[in-house]
Parts: structure tokens; sequence; C-alpha cells
């Protein structure tokens, strides 16, 4: 036992040297978890924000003037004022999301309790935006309407009063969110990138074949890789949680950070162990290149992030039930943002281990069989 | 292009360093048109950087090479006069593709220089002919023997019919047999062209005997130059290889004496390894049938065979590396087995090619080797001071194995195979590529190995003075074993003189009728025309080469040799092709349909403390509503934390005692409505809904109330009209960005390991000496991977509209268009990021990281571009991504023409163009 955790010490430290070598690899890590953190944060709003509005106004009255100004930052942007004929070929390129169309005597037909129309043409190719900016629009333009005409709001009209709270994040702010989204992006991309490579580079380089030779066996070579760059990417997982998620951009994180540690760790060990799978399934660095690139993608936009599981199609959902970083979504979700504790986000660690290790066993057999082969 | 009368190349007062290591140091030469010279020195004194500098793979520093009149300091002399200089690198086959046939092999390199079909086809034949390959032209390059590689290597050299031929140690780890052929074959090409000159550097002393000038170096100097006659007579040696040893000595110092091997005090009986019937098999090729034999404890023994006859796989059977498919070995008594951790302790194994880490110190690898075979932590520090003073490494302690000479790497593997005091040493050709001091050292250590400590060696080699040192030798050939016995013996059954032509002798017996052209005796200095190759090598159309073609058609010319080679190797790799097609189909599949921003079906739940009609009316309205799902109620205020927290439910609706009497009674009742923010877009889109279904049921009320007319007064009618996708379907709206998303992840990965790739490997000396530009280089490359792209894109567009039913409203013109330049911009990116980096898996991470962020966040994919601001707008705008993706929403769901998509095109355009432009500047054509 010793002498495994020893090997495991020496065949960990190479391996960081390895890493060291290479400073471009060092840029990348760095770069993931602090720039890329930081521009996704800033960049990435799933909430309505910034919404690009143009307006054609045929009424040009006070209150069409009023409404207009009411749609106003940080939802919208301050609307355009455009020509009729212009709307089309705007919004074929994608330069407004939403279209305002005041009809003539708008105001005038408001005075005369004739509830005119108001034409709002919606761009439905922007999934994120159409549906909920749409809601914005109408709710922000009755209130400024019913202002105007010194009248109560639609929602004072209602027979009763309904104050819709959001839990853990009051204010939706999308950097919350957005900003954990690209950590654990990062993390997916990173870990099985580094760790298929690396095996892929010291079999292309013959090293490989001279550990075996040596008194080491192929499931400490393969469990030293996901140790070293495990502790590398977890250092800067906890780097990139303290000084960029909550220094820089103020994330409150609810929960145990030490939890969020373990997570990570057991999360690691998962991607990192399959990053080992399919560098054994590869047979040459461009090979795993593209082998990789389906694998991570998936688990990247189909982990229920960014749109969560219960939209996807039943047997996606299923199927998605293999990859680790749903159950690290969900344990991540719960932990930092709703400050779930250990009894209630212990099971998705249970399973993301249980992959993990159903990974490695697979990979090592893998191991041998890939080195029978390449000779 | 009459050959220059002069010497065609000078060297003068050359100086070259390498991070401050001299190489090179003042070097003045002239080679004489038709002359022939052997380079010979000891390892990493500069002989490979000489002939690298001579054809201008790498850039002079200080001095002056002028080669056929012109200065290589000027491209475009460089350029003029590559297509007169064939060039081969030191290493087994170092510009083949192993992947590509012998034939496609030669056709690429003909393509390199310009011959048109007729003359590459001729060619080709002939050569082929000459060197004996012609029975084979579509076996692959990676499964010749390493003979039959060099041989092919030099097909390839002399395709163009150069005026120069300079070959970097051409016979490094060959047999006997085909080192013979090799230079029958040389001298057959220079007897046919008298003209051409031939500089060659060599470990072989043998070899440097035949050449009519014998240059030696040493510490980056010229320390002999003439004929082998005059540097007999100079250095009082008997032979060439005595000679060497005295050069390069300070003076006064005494020259190294010839090694001798101690003879053996045998210790009988003892078997350290033995092997019987052992037999491996890779598919239908048997690659060692049968082989039995004994090794004493401290003996040394040999292993000579051709290259390819399973002396290697013997070995790797022997350590445990491959299974064994018949028969038995057993090795210090206990039967070969891979898990036997116990056994490996008491080997020390030397590959044939380097497997030590180039990215750990020449001290940092002998450490890991002393910590991974135990040796005691106290003893560590001392072991390896020792071991770097006992193989001469201590000067490059602190060096990576990568900036040393092959001879000084081969060291150091021994060092590490040593390092343990292993009882038996397994080397399998660990000599290749060594000068002969070096190798006499190596010997040195092995005879104090075996005759001090006892130690057994079983070594492989194609020298055949190591040969003679071994206590007993085994002759391989295909598979089989020929011959074994102690040198003396062998060389006597044979009835041959040397043991190399007792071993020539049986290695020809076993072939049976030679399919290569039979070998002249080795004295013969000019050969007779016809009698050594059965067709004349020369050229009979000299200018056959392309020079009257226009420039421009000989750039295409040669975009099209790079591209038909990457082109073939792509399609010889049958996984990477599928990935790159029916992985995208399948991820289009995927991401179409998971990806999607429906929201039906949200988790809820209600805590009902008034259980009135008015309540149950009001909860009626939220289950009946297809967005939400009703899951059991809440019974009491701490549950909703938990379930909520838990992520069990997205909503809770909490109706307060006496709702229904406080809605009767006009008290305005609260509602309250918790919805869980952590995804913060379902958040909004969850208040949404909620403000949805109660205006509805308050609707219903107010008229069911105040009786039918009366509503809520609105002051006017928005009226909603989903432009694009009226029925806000989320595949319709996705699979167009799932096809921008691909078609630039994908093709971009592709290109990453491009250029490094060729580096890491080395194929990239083929461009490097070739009169091919950078850009033609570059574009070359690129072409066959838009064309993976575009058959891609065709399968995915088909994909959507066919089998997803995805409406399609625009020009599959324009998409088509767009998607060819903007394939042709994610390639271009790939190649520029392949560049910018060392290693492909720097490639592989740069290409997917840096594409994967702009592409998903800030293209337009998810959320719109025309609301993304600042830094993160300009990285959009900054890749071709979000461009594409103008185009694909625009082609799909808006029915936008061309006309209208001409600026995105031209930014496309503008990206490929500007990518391969920075990839030009980036890569170097020379190297350092």
């Amino acid at each position: 036992m010793r002498r495994f955790l020893l090997n495991l010490f020496r065949l960990g430290v190479k391996e960081l040297w390895s890493l060291r070598h290479d400073p471009m690899m060092l840029f990348l890590i760095v770069y993931a978890f602090s720039a890329a953190v930081i521009f996704v944060s800033a960049g990435v709003k799933l909430e309505v924000s910034n919404a690009a509005v143009a307006v054609v106004d045929e009424d040009r009255s006070q209150l069409s003037a009023r409404m207009i100004d009411a749609l106003a930052p940080p939802f919208f942007k301050t609307p355009v004022i455009v020509a009729a004929e212009e709307v089309d070929r705007a919004m074929d390129v994608g330069r407004f999301g939403f279209v305002l169309h005041f009809p003539p005597d708008f105001e005038a037909d408001v005075l005369r309790g004739r509830a005119p129309g108001l034409g709002l043409t919606i761009d439905a190719t922007v999934m994120v935006q159409a549906g909920n900016g749409a809601a914005y629009v109408q709710s922000i333009l009755l209130q400024e309407a019913a202002t105007w005409l010194r009248q109560k709001g639609i929602e004072a009209q209602l027979p009763i009063v309904v104050t819709p709270r959001i839990w853990f994040n009051p204010n939706i702010e999308g950097r919350w969110f957005s900003s954990i989204m690209q950590l654990i992006n990062s993390i997916v991309i990173l870990s099985i990138l580094l760790v298929g490579a690396a095996v892929i580079r010291e079999r292309e380089h013959g090293t490989i074949e001279h550990l075996l030779v040596m008194p080491v066996s192929a499931f400490e070579i393969a469990l030293a890789k996901i140790l070293a760059n495990g502790a590398v990417l977890l250092l800067a997982v906890v780097l990139s949680m303290e000084l960029v998620v909550r220094g820089w951009l103020g994330v409150p994180i609810a929960g145990s950070r030490a939890l969020f540690l373990l997570g990570t760790t057991i999360f690691l060990f998962s991607t990192t162990a399959l990053g080992i799978l399919i560098a054994t399934l590869a047979r040459s660095m461009p090979q795993f290149a593209l082998m990789s690139i389906p694998v991570f993608t998936t688990m990247l936009l189909l982990s229920g992030n960014m749109t969560p599981l219960e939209s996807m199609p039943t047997v996606l959902q299923w199927a998605m039930h293999a990859s680790p970083s749903v159950y690290f979504v969900q344990f991540a979700q719960g932990l930092l943002y709703r400050g779930a504790t250990i009894d209630i986000v212990w099971k998705p660690l249970v399973v993301m281990a249980g992959l993990g290790a159903v990974f490695l066993t697979y990979a090592t057999h893998r191991f041998h069989v890939m080195l029978s082969r390449s000779a | 292009m009459t050959p220059t009368a002069a010497a065609p190349v000078v060297v003068a007062g050359v100086t070259h360093r390498y991070a401050g290591t001299l190489a090179l140091d003042g070097v003045s030469l002239a080679f004489a048109q038709g002359s022939s010279t052997a380079i010979i020195g000891p390892d990493g004194v500069g002989k490979s950087t000489l002939l690298g500098l001579v054809v201008g793979v790498r850039r002079l520093q200080r001095g002056e090479i002028t080669v056929f009149d012109g200065s290589l300091r000027e491209r475009a002399v460089r350029d003029a006069v590559a297509p007169r200089i064939a060039y081969m690198p030191q290493g087994l086959g170092r510009n083949l593709y192993p992947t590509l046939s012998v034939a496609e092999n030669v056709d690429f390199h003909a393509r390199l220089f310009g011959l048109d079909a007729a003359a590459r086809a001729e060619r080709i034949a002939r050569l082929l002919e000459a060197t004996g390959l012609d029975p084979f032209p579509d076996r692959l390059a990676g499964q010749l023997s390493g003979g039959m590689k060099q041989k092919l290597s030099l097909c390839c050299a002399l395709v163009h019919d150069p005026d120069l031929l300079v070959l970097d140690e051409p016979t490094t780890g060959v047999d006997p047999l085909s080192r013979r052929q090799f230079w029958d074959l040389i001298d057959a090409i220079r007897h046919d062209r008298p003209t051409m000159t031939v500089i060659v550097a060599t470990a072989y002393m043998d070899e440097a005997a035949r050449f009519e000038r014998v240059i030696a170096v040493a510490d980056g100097r010229v320390v002999a130059d003439g004929g082998l006659a005059e540097i007999l007579a100079e250095t009082g040696a008997a032979t060439l290889e005595d000679a060497y040893r005295g050069l390069g000595r300070p003076p006064g110092a005494a020259p190294a004496e010839a090694f001798v091997m101690p003879p053996r005090v045998a210790d009988h009986g003892a078997v350290a390894i033995e092997a019987e019937g052992l037999t491996r098999r890779f598919g239908a090729f048997t690659a060692v049938d049968h082989v039995s034999f004994r090794i004493e404890k401290g003996e040394i023994f040999g292993f000579l065979g051709s290259n390819g006859c399973g002396k290697t796989t013997t070995m790797k059977m022997l350590t445990g590396l491959l299974a064994i498919d018949e028969g038995s070995a057993t090795l210090l008594g206990r039967p070969v087995d891979a898990a036997d951790i116990g056994v490996r302790l008491r080997v020390g194994y030397v590959s044939q090619s380097f497997s030590l880490w180039e990215e750990l110190t020449v001290r940092a690898n002998l450490t890991l080797h002393a910590r991974l075979y135990r040796v005691e932590e106290a003893r560590v520090a001392g072991l390896i001071e020792e071991n770097l003073v006992r193989f001469d490494l201590a000067d490059h302690a602190d060096a990576f194995p990568a900036a040393l000479p092959l001879g000084i790497r081969q060291r150091l593997q021994l060092a590490a195979a040593c390092l343990h005091g292993p009882e038996v040493l397994i080397l399998d050709e660990p000599t290749s590529g060594v000068d002969p001091q070096a190798r006499d050292d190596f010997w040195r250590r092995l005879a104090e190995l075996s005759r001090r400590d006892g130690v057994t060696i079983f070594v492989s080699t194609h020298f055949m003075n190591e040969a003679e040192r071994c206590d007993r030798i085994s002759l391989m050939h295909q598979g089989r074993v020929l011959a074994i016995g102690t040198p003396a013996d062998l060389t006597r059954a044979a009835g041959a003189p040397t043991l190399e032509d007792a071993f020539i002798r049986r290695l020809e017996e076993a072939e049976g009728p030679s399919q290569d052209p039979p070998a002249p005796s080795r004295s013969t200095a000019a050969p007779t025309p016809g009698a050594t190759v059965p067709h004349s090598l020369a050229s009979p159309s000299p200018t056959s080469r392309s020079a009257g073609r226009g420039r421009v058609a000989a750039s295409v010319a040669l975009v099209w040799a790079f591209a038909r080679r990457e082109g073939l190797e792509i399609l010889r790799d049958r996984v990477r092709v599928s990935f790159a097609v029916f992985g995208s189909l399948l991820l289009l599949v995927l991401f179409a349909f998971g990806v999607s921003f429906d929201v039906e079906n949200l988790p809820f739940a209600v805590h009902d403390r008034d259980r009135s009609i008015e309540s149950g009316r009001l909860i009626e309205a939220f289950t009946g509503s297809r967005y939400f799902r009703e899951r059991p109620p809440i019974s009491d205020e701490s549950e909703i934390d938990r379930r909520l927290v838990s992520g069990e439910l997205r909503l809770v609706v909490t109706i307060p005692p006496g709702f229904g009497a406080d809605l009767l009674n006009a008290r305005r009742p609260e509602v309250g409505i918790a919805i869980d923010g952590a995804n913060t877009f379902r958040a909004e889109t969850v208040k949404g809904y909620v403000q949805g279904v109660v205006l509805n049921w308050a609707q219903r009320y107010v008229t069911e109330a105040r009786g039918p007319g009366t509503s809520l007064g609105l002051p006017f009618d928005l009226r909603q009209r989903w432009a694009y996708n009226q029925a806000f379907v989320s595949v319709d709206a996705i699979t167009p960005g799932v096809i921008m998303l691909l078609l630039v992840l994908i093709p971009s990965a592709m290109t990453a390991v491009g250029v490094a790739r060729e580096r890491e490997i080395g194929s990239i000396a083929n461009f490097e000496a070739s009169p091919a530009s950078i850009v033609e280089f570059l574009v070359g490359k690129q072409l066959p991977y838009v064309a993976v792209g575009m058959v891609s894109y065709a399968t995915l567009a088909a994909t959507a509209c066919l089998a997803f039913g995805v409406p399609f409203r625009g020009s599959w013109f324009a998409l088509t268009f767009g998607a060819l330049l903007y394939v042709f911009a994610a390639t271009a990116f790939g190649l520029l990021v392949s560049t910018l980096v060392r290693t492909q898996v720097a490639a592989i991470m740069a290409a997917a990281i840096l594409s994967v962020i702009p592409t998903i966040n800030f293209s337009g994919f998810i959320n719109p571009m025309s609301s993304i601001d600042g830094v993160a707008r300009w990285m959009g705008l900054l890749f071709p991504a979000s461009w594409f993706q103008t185009i694909a929403i625009g082609s799909f769901a808006k029915g936008v023409g061309v006309l209208d998509l001409l600026h995105c095109d031209l930014a496309l355009a503008a990206f490929g163009i500007v990518f391969i432009a920075a990839a030009a500047l980036v890569l170097k054509k020379q190297e350092a």
C-alpha cells in the first residue's frame, strides 16, 4: 500500500513537470478559469437584458413617446425609431429582437377607450428572449399607459395581490448563473482534454510502454494522471471560485464551500477518468481530438445547466444520466444557489463517484488492449 | 539550368549556436561538382546542423553559404535552388507518410517539385524498379521494413533529379544487407549522373570509406579533411575506424584504444532467459515464429537480423509488453508474466526508439527511474551523480532530451535502464545512430556490467563489430532463428571471411531468389553501367521539371500536392472521417432536440391553507396549464424551503387562510408565489407564466362575478406577432445554430493538430526542403478539411430539412456559399492555432477553449448578438461564428437572400484570409 501511494506520488509529480513544461497549457488553464468566466458572466444574458427594440411610430403623440421612453435599460436598449420599410431588413439580419408599431391615432383611440391595437413583432428565433421579453414589453407598456391615463395599473385591478418572489436570486442577476455555468464548462473541457491528451502523448512518444516495463502497474499510471491533473484543476477551480466568482464578480455562494470542494473533487475524478477512457479508444492525437469534441460538447450543452433536463425528450433525459455533468450541475445548483446541505445533495455525489469508478475500470482494461494493439 | 562548373556548395566561416551552445564554429568548406563526401564525427558536433544549413532548412546565423552560386541568405535564392537539392533528414523514413502507399509517397514528392503527370509516372516506375520496390507500389509506407523505408526515402529524395544530394545518416537502424544494397544504389546513381554532388553524414566508418573525400568534424570544427588514404597517412592508422578514434583529441592526448571485449568467465548452468517455441501473430502476419533460445547468466547474447524480422517483437514479449500467442518464456527462472512486478525490478529495458520523457531534464528522468525502481531515498542523489559521470552525462544533466543528439539520448536511455542494478538488460538496438567512439564507450560499460557485475545482456544490433563482441549471437530472419552460436563459429560455418559476409550469405540463402538487385562486390569503385541497376536512374530529359509553366499554375500544382496528400491521409483514417461526418450528425440530433427553451411541465406544488372552493378554482388555473405539472401538495411551511432547495419544485403557490372569504369581499387577498431562481432564464419564464395564468383566472373571475361584458380595463390591445417561427418551436430556432456550432468546432479541431503534428513527427522537413511557399503549404493542408467540412455541412443541412422538417425559407446558394466561407475560416483558425503552439496537446486544447466560448456564448446561438455588449460583443464579432449564425438563421427561418447577407460573407472571407496570413507570418520555413 505504501508502495502504491509512493508510486502514485512519483508519477504524479512527473505529470506536473510535464504540465509545467508547456507554457501554452498553463496559459489556457488560467484563461479558462479567469478571463473566460468573467467574459461569459458579463456577456451571457439568459434573462431579459439589453433587448434591442425598434419602433415604428405613426402616431407621434405624447402617449407613444412616453411608452417608448418606458422601454429602458437594463431590460431594453434605448429603442430606435425606424421607418416602416426598414423593419424587415433590420429584423432579417438580427438587429432587433422586437419591433413596436404604433398605428396612427393611437393616443386618440386610447383616450376614447377604444383599446386600439398595438403591434409587437417578435423575432421568435431568439428563444431565450422572445417569450420573456414580450411579457416584459406588455407589462411595462400597460403600466406606463395606465399611469398616463391616471388609471390604476392592471395589477391593481386584479382581485388578488400577487407578488412573485424569486428565491435564491431575488433580482434575477444572470451573472450569478452564467459565471458558475462557465466554471463548470471549463472544468469539463479541460479535465477531459488535459488527461486524455497526456495519455496519447505518452503513447505517441513511447513513454507509456517504457513505464509498463518498470515496476508500476497500468492502474497506477492511469490513477496518477487523474490525481495530478485533477489536483491542478481543483486548485484552479478553488482560485477561480474565491478570486473570480466571489471576489471579482461578487456572486454570493449560498452553501458550504468545503462541500463544493468535495463535489468538485468527485466530479474531476469522473471526468478525468472519462478522458483516459477516450484516449485509450483513439489511435492518434487527431482521432482523440475528434472523439472528445462530441463528448464534451454534449456534456456542456445537455447537462441541464443551460436548458434544464426536464425540457429534453425523455430518451435523451435518460441517456444523459450516463454523464457526470448532469449530476454535477444538480449538485452545484443545489449547493451554490439554494444553499443545499449534504443530506440533500448526497445522491449526485454518489452517482458521480460510481460513474468515475466505472470509467476508470474500463479505461484500465482498455489500457492493456491498447498497448498490445499499438505494438 | 546548366550545372555550375565551379564548386556548387561553398561554406564560408559558418558559426551556429543553439541557445548558447556552439554547434558549428567558423566552418569553411567547398564541395566540388560531382564529388562525393562523407562527414563523420561524434554525436552532437554539428553534422546535422551543417547539412540542414546547406539545404536551407535551417536559418544561417553567421557566415555565408553559397549553393549553385546563390547566397542561401536570400529567400529568392533558396526557392530557386530548392528544386536542385534533395535532402533526406536523419531518422528512419522521416520524409515518408506512413499511411500513404509506396507509390503515393514518391508521387507526393514528385508533385512538390512540379513534375508533370507523364514525368511522374515514368520517374516513379524507374525509381521503384531500381530500388526493388516495384513489386509492392501499393503497400503502405508504415508497413515497410526499415531498409525498405530508407530505399523509399531515397526514391522520394531523388524523384526530381537533383544536382545536390544530401543524406543525413541514411542507414542508421538499417540491417547490413539493406545497407549494402542502399550504397550500391547510390553508387549506381552517381555513375549515371556524374555531375551530381553527394554529401552524406554517417556513423558507419566502412560506409565513409567508400567516399572520395572524408571530412571529420569535432566540437563544431573540421579536424580532418581529405581522401581516405590521406587521412590514414596523417593519423598513422590502419583503418578509418582507428583513425577516427584519434581525431578531434587534444594534441598530446593518447588516442583511445579500440575496445576489446574481455573474455567471459563461463558460469555454466544458471539460465537467465529461456524461450521455447515463442510465437506472436499480428492478424495474418506471423512476426515471431517458434523462436527458441537459452541465455545464460552473465552472458552477452546478440540478436542480429534484417529489419522487421521479429527481434523487437521477441524482446517485447520477454518484457511482458506483448502477450505470447504460443510457446513459453522464462525470465530469471520465472515464467514471463506482465503482472509480475518482482521480475520487472530485476530487468532493465531500452527500447528501439527514444522513450524517455522529453519534458523532463536528464537528471529528472534518472531521478524518476531511481524512485520508481525503489532505490532507497538516501541513495538516490548519490546514485544519480555516479551514473551521470559513469555514462558521461554530467555536462547535460540539466538539458532536456529533445535538445540532445541521438547518441547522448541513447546513453541516457542506457543509464536509466542500468540505474537500479538489474540482473538482466534487454537492449533493442541501443547504439543505432551513435558514433563509433560513443559505441565503444557504451560497450565498455556493457562489458563492465557483464564481466564484473554478472549482468545478463540481451542486445540487438546492426553493427557487425558489436555482434562480434557478443558471447553468442542469433541470426533472425522473417520471424525465425536461422542460426545460433559464437560469432567465430557462425563465420566459420558459413565459410565466409567476416561475420558480415556470413550474415549476408545466410540472409540471401533464406530469401531465396532475391527481389532486390544483386548486390555487387563492395570493392567496386565505379560500378559498370547497367550491371548494378536494371535501369538508368538519370532522367532522359533533364528539363522535365515544369519550369516553363506559369507561376500561378506552379503554385496551384503545389497547393494540390499538399492537398492531395493530406486528403489521402484523411481518407485512410476512417475513424476521423466518420467522427467528422457522422459524429456531427449525431450531435445535430442531440442538440436540436436537447437544447430546448420550450418550458413545459414545470414541477410545482401548492400550499393551500384555505381549502375553499375559491382556492380550488385558482389552483385549477395552474394545473390546467400545460406549463405546470402538479406535485404532491405542501402541508406545512418548512416543506416549502426543503422542496425548493432540493430542486424538486420550480414554483410554490401559497394560498393564505381566509382566501375565499377575502376574495368574495373584495379584500384582495395576497397569494404567495415562490420561484426557484437558480436558473435565471427559467425564473423569468415562470414569472411570466404565473402572471399569464393569474390574468386569465382574473378575467374569468371578473366576468363571472360582475356579469358578462365586464372585464379588466386595458387601455390598448397588444397584438403580438411571432415572426419567423410562429409556433415558437425550439427545434426550428435551435437547429441552424447547431449547424453553425458544429461547422466551426470540428473543422477547426481537425486542422489544429495539422502543423503541430507534422512538427512533432518531423515530416515538416519535406515542406522546408521543397520550393513551396508557406501559404501554399498551409492552404494545401487546409483544403481537404474544407472538403470534409462541406460534406458535413451537406449532411447536416439535409437532415435538418428532410428529417427534422425545419422550414427553409431562404436561398440555398446563400447558405452554401456562406458555409463554404465559414468552413474556410474555421479551418484557417485551426491552422493559426496549430502554428502558434508547440505540441499537439496544446493545439487541441487551445482550439477547443478558444473556439467554444465565443461560439456557444457570443454568436447569437443562445442569446442574441443585439443584446450583447462590451468585450463580449467584440469577442463575438471577432470570431466567425456570429456571422455565420446570421446567415444560417437568416436562410432557414427568415428567408433572407444572398444580397442581404453579403456583409456576412465579406466578414467570413476576411477571417479566412487574416487567419491564414497570420499563420503564414508565424510559421517559419527555416528552423533555427
